[in-house]
């Protein structure tokens, strides 16, 4: 006689993953309910990160602004900068000169190659692949270097003035962010080379993680998560700021929705914001950077010594801010991550009443638990990276 | 006899020497190497080249807290890293690195020793994760079971071909038949293949280094220990890579036998075509993905297995005819 054996007694594992976890993009924590090594469920916790941001800039004067903002979003601060300048623009009725809206765009593209060079390099990292990692921070650098060239700061670049930029570019930029652009092309396809095709690769990210266009609309994703689902919504394309709309590029778009082509989709948008600043550099004319208008922008620095009344104008500027009229404002604008804006509501006072982020990474976050369900543990990492989340962002 | 007795003690503390010399040196080429392909320079402050960076790395792992968990099953917490140690260190022994003197232990059934005794090492992976009572090692160590299960049967299918062939399981039999007849990576390519492929994953190495995967289980089963027992398991890896290319280069590219009838040189020969290996091995380290454990086993049954059954079919009927040499 053979024994009956006894049933095997399973048990569905509740694990905690984070918010020190080498792979959650910050401090994300995530806890994930597991059948063995499949992903029954994953609830995302967020707040590690809050900073506050929202509230702080309700007690500062509408440029001080500008200190906090670079520091919710920092891999593409610069759309932050520029959303929040957009938006504050918008209810002062700035006009801001060619040249500045030029250098506006150029610089954000270039912000936002940086940004998916980080999201290329920690998502192969994410699927066990070290080396691309390195390559993709070798161009980084370069970008770095630039920013730190034109704006004092690698990061945190503060370098866009209500009305306007900071200061003029240095003479010789044009000429070494050109020296870069005809590299970076041969660089992406080194990438490209580095994991498309690849049948590893093609194993771990192709209909893993996928998104389909309805669900992809109803979760408020955006960006390059939204475009791999096959969605051709582009704030560039579908509401122009800064003379978007004149620029030649195009909106890569994805097939399936899966790891595969949030992966690709972003490869391709890098080469289309080299496209862009190649056509920004030709567009380049001298020209004012700011809007004269006192009010709210500096006067030029050699007029104080000369003026009367361009001292007050700084002293008031410096001390209390400009005043902004009552009213709301929301310039959406297209981040590296997806739709950013700010919601900036003023009551007539040199401080904003409210300032609301819609920040990109905090919308396609909620869609991780239904990309990741049913997929394996191993895969959950993958998904997550591949939405491109900054936990800054998510919880400013 | 006590002088044979005596003989083989000392030729193991040498090998055992030798062998943890070259585990700290492994641990150089591999981080100067993997700086290379990735356009950075590795360890280069201590010493020159950084040469003296793994003393100061002993150094440090020795000065570091022992953390035993408080949730640990203590005796097996304890034995786990003793397990994976010994039986990593043991392998080799039936490696021959020159002629007739040059081996620990010259046995007659030196293929299955190696075999059974690199596997026994799982057990110290799998009793790490089970022992240290939290769910990170537990995946890893389940995760090494599993991978086991996959490419066990494909080593052990590639490796039938090869005894056929040179009709003996005793490695120095195996590498006297290559200096008559040509390296057996000619004779048995797919074998080869399969063979490397399968021992990639049995030394637990990029693509199929998921019992340790860094990105979901933190350190996978050594999440939990810390200090020299942590270095334990370490030396256990590397090891295992050091003694499945030193196989690798026996079964397939003549063990110690010199190559293009150059001197024989004890040692050289069989360390020359042992780097060639490791280097291999980094290489794919620098440049791959790593699978999912499910897609390995599928692989390995599915693959790997198939096609390494059906080349020691083809083999067996060339020797049944009378082909082998």
């Amino acid at each position: 006689m053979i024994p009956e054996p006894k049933e095997l007694r399973t048990e569905e594992m509740l694990l905690n993953m984070g918010p020190q976890h080498p792979s959650t993009h910050g401090v994300l924590r995530l806890v994930v309910r597991l059948a063995g090594e499949e992903v029954l469920d994953v609830v995302p916790h967020i707040g590690y990160l809050h900073t506050g941001f929202e509230k702080t800039m309700e007690n500062r004067t509408f440029h001080q602004n500008l200190t906090y903002t670079p520091r919710m979003d920092y891999l593409h601060s610069f759309a932050h900068d520029l959303a929040y300048a957009l938006s504050v623009e918008k209810l002062v009725g700035a006009e801001v000169p060619e040249r500045a809206r030029v250098i506006r765009v150029m610089l954000n593209e270039l912000s936002r190659i940086a940004s998916h060079l980080i999201f290329v390099a920690t998502g192969l990292l994410d699927l066990g692949a070290m080396t691309p990692y390195f390559y993709a921070f070798r161009e980084r650098e370069t970008i770095l270097d630039l920013f730190e060239w034109v704006t004092g700061q690698r990061f945190h670049h503060n370098y866009i003035r209500i009305g306007g930029l900071k200061e003029d570019l240095p003479e010789e930029f044009p000429g070494e962010l050109k020296k870069f652009l005809d590299t970076f092309d041969h660089r992406v396809d080194d990438y490209q080379g580095l994991f498309v095709g690849s049948p590893i690769f093609e194993g771990r990210a192709r209909n893993v993680g996928v998104i389909p266009p309805e669900v992809a609309i109803a979760y408020g994703l955006t960006g390059g998560s939204l475009r791999a689902s096959g969605v051709n919504y582009d704030v560039r394309k579908a509401y122009p700021y800064c003379g978007y709309e004149t620029y030649d590029f195009e909106v890569p778009l994805g097939e399936r929705g899966d790891t595969w082509d949030r992966m690709v989709v972003r490869l391709e948008e890098m080469r289309q914001s080299a496209r862009i600043i190649r056509q920004a550099l030709e567009r380049l004319e001298p020209g004012p950077i700011r809007d004269p208008n006192p009010h709210f922008s500096f006067p030029p620095k050699e007029l104080l010594s000369s003026s009367m009344e361009a001292v007050i104008f700084h002293f008031k500027l410096a001390t209390e801010g400009f005043e902004v009229p009552p009213g709301e404002a929301y310039v959406p604008t297209e981040s590296a991550r997806g739709e950013l804006g700010y919601y900036v509501v003023a009551d007539g006072g040199s401080l904003p009443f409210r300032v609301k982020v819609r920040t990109p990474s905090f919308f396609n976050l909620q869609s991780l638990p239904e990309a990741a369900r049913g997929h394996f543990f191993q895969d959950l990492v993958a998904i997550l990276a591949s939405f491109d989340p900054v936990l800054g962002d998510v919880d400013r | 006899m006590i002088w044979q007795l005596f003989l083989t003690a000392v030729k193991a503390l040498v090998l055992i020497l030798a062998l943890l010399f070259a585990f700290a040196y492994i641990t150089w080429i591999m981080r100067r190497g993997l700086a290379r392909f990735q356009v950075r320079l590795g360890p280069n402050r201590v010493g020159p080249f950084g040469l003296l960076q793994p003393i100061a790395d002993a150094v440090k792992a020795i000065f570091k807290e022992d953390i035993t968990v408080e949730r640990a099953d203590r005796v097996l917490y304890w034995l786990a890293p003793l397990i994976a140690f010994t039986f990593a260190l043991a392998a080799f022994a039936a490696i021959p690195v020159g002629p007739d003197g040059w081996v620990v232990a010259n046995l007659d059934m030196g293929v299955l020793y190696v075999f059974a005794v690199s596997e026994l090492a799982v057990y110290g992976i799998f009793l790490a994760g089970w022992a240290s009572g939290s769910k990170y090692p537990l995946m890893g160590g389940l995760r090494s079971i599993a991978a086991l299960v996959g490419y066990e049967l494909a080593l052990g299918m590639a490796i039938l071909p090869v005894v056929l062939m040179t009709g003996s399981l005793n490695l120095q039999d195996i590498v006297a038949w290559q200096q008559k007849h040509g390296y057996l990576i000619l004779w048995q390519f797919p074998a080869f293949l399969v063979y490397f492929v399968a021992s990639l994953a049995e030394m637990s190495r990029t693509p199929f280094d998921f019992a340790e995967a860094e990105q979901e289980l933190v350190a996978g089963f050594h999440t939990e220990y810390a200090s020299m027992k942590f270095v334990s398991f370490y030396i256990a890896e590397l090891l295992h890579w050091i003694t499945g290319s030193a196989l690798m280069a026996t079964l397939f590219l003549g063990g110690w036998a010199a190559p293009f009838g150059l001197p024989e040189v004890p040692v050289l020969w069989l360390f020359l075509k042992w780097a060639i290996f490791i280097f291999l091995v980094l290489w794919i380290w620098a440049s791959w993905f790593r699978t999912r454990y499910d897609q390995m086993i599928r692989f390995a049954w599915g693959v790997l297995l198939p096609a390494a059954t059906v080349w020691f079919l083809i083999t067996a009927y060339y020797v049944a005819k009378g082909g082998a040499l």
